[in-house]
């Protein structure tokens, strides 16, 4: 069976993040004032072959624990869907 | 006594690492390719600054996989001497060889310009030569060299004596007009807790001859030089 795991992957709260505050700060110079914050990250989809969601659920956190985030800067979160 | 510069795809400080090494201070220096595991029996190695596999992913993320970083974790486990160059900085706190992480620069840019950095432990291999709180200049070239890591861990690594050098003004001051890139206490350099293993953002093969503007970065590779030399000693 393939599955699909979309994974988000955000920096920590506390963490600063330059790149929101220049998109903040280019938001507000369209005159969208209204925003508050920007937070930026990053997505991945990671087609794999598993035997059950479950098993294709702890492969991909697997994954992101090894490579996909950095644990001293990011957290990490991810849905997996079932692929045709 | 022998050197050795690991080449990553995408490094492009490696040639200045071993021109400083073989012809500036004559000493035996070889290139390791990222896809060997032999260290050729070096006594430091060094993993140079650059984009290594394009900085994809995270700066350093990936470069940690290649083979020859299996060798050069062996080779910290036996003591060995290792010093990362800003990408190679990175690389090493993302193999977890020295902890925390670098951040994108506090304003956005990429800062490429000299700095003042104030040597805050002579005790490691890479700094006997400096006096204790001397200030030396040494450039740094990087879009990512914010140091970070949670306080808990900020307070161990200062209680170990493992912050080896921070940015500062001309007469030492520490105050943030004076950090480049906007690192937690204006941390530029640290070392593991045995003090082998050193990773910082500033390029010391970028100040090792005169005509450069500075030679204090020499004077680290110095230090390895004569620490290596008096260890060898020791040893035999």
């Amino acid at each position: 069976m393939k599955y699909c795991g979309k994974i988000v992957v955000v920096l920590k709260p506390g963490v600063f993040d330059p790149q929101g505050v220049t998109i903040k700060n280019a938001l507000h110079t369209l005159g969208y004032g209204e925003v508050e914050e920007v937070k930026t990250g990053k997505f991945f989809e990671v087609i794999l072959e598993a035997e059950t969601e479950a098993l294709a659920g702890r492969r991909l956190q697997e994954m992101c624990d090894q490579l996909l985030a950095n644990p001293v800067i990011e957290r990490y979160s991810f849905e997996v869907e079932g692929k045709q | 006594m022998k050197f050795g510069v690991v080449v990553f795809p995408g490094s492009n400080c490696d040639y200045d690492c071993y021109y400083v090494l073989s012809e500036v201070l004559r000493v035996d220096t070889v290139f390791l390719w990222h896809e060997d595991r032999d260290l050729q029996g070096c006594d430091c190695v060094i993993l140079p600054g650059g984009f290594s596999y394009g900085d994809y992913l995270r700066t350093g993320a990936i470069a940690r996989f290649s083979p020859i970083m299996t060798s050069v974790r062996d080779f910290v486990r036996e003591g060995g001497l290792v010093l990362g160059i800003c990408n190679g900085f990175q690389i090493l706190l993302e193999s977890g060889l020295l902890p925390g992480a670098l951040l994108p620069n506090r304003d956005g840019h990429f800062v490429c310009r000299y700095t003042h950095l104030k040597v805050e432990n002579t005790s490691t291999p890479f700094t006997r030569l400096f006096s204790p709180g001397e200030i030396i200049r040494i450039p740094i070239a990087h879009h990512q060299g914010n140091f970070f890591m949670p306080s808990r861990d900020l307070e161990k690594i200062k209680h170990n004596r493992q912050v080896v050098f921070r940015y500062c003004g001309p007469q030492g001051e520490e105050d943030s007009g004076f950090n480049p890139n906007g690192s937690l206490e204006n941390i530029a350099g640290i070392a593991s807790p045995d003090f082998r293993v050193l990773g910082m953002m500033p390029h010391p093969e970028r100040a090792s001859e005169e005509i450069l503007g500075s030679q204090d970065g020499k004077k680290i590779f110095l230090s390895v030089i004569a620490w290596l030399e008096e260890n060898r000693r020791g040893r035999h």
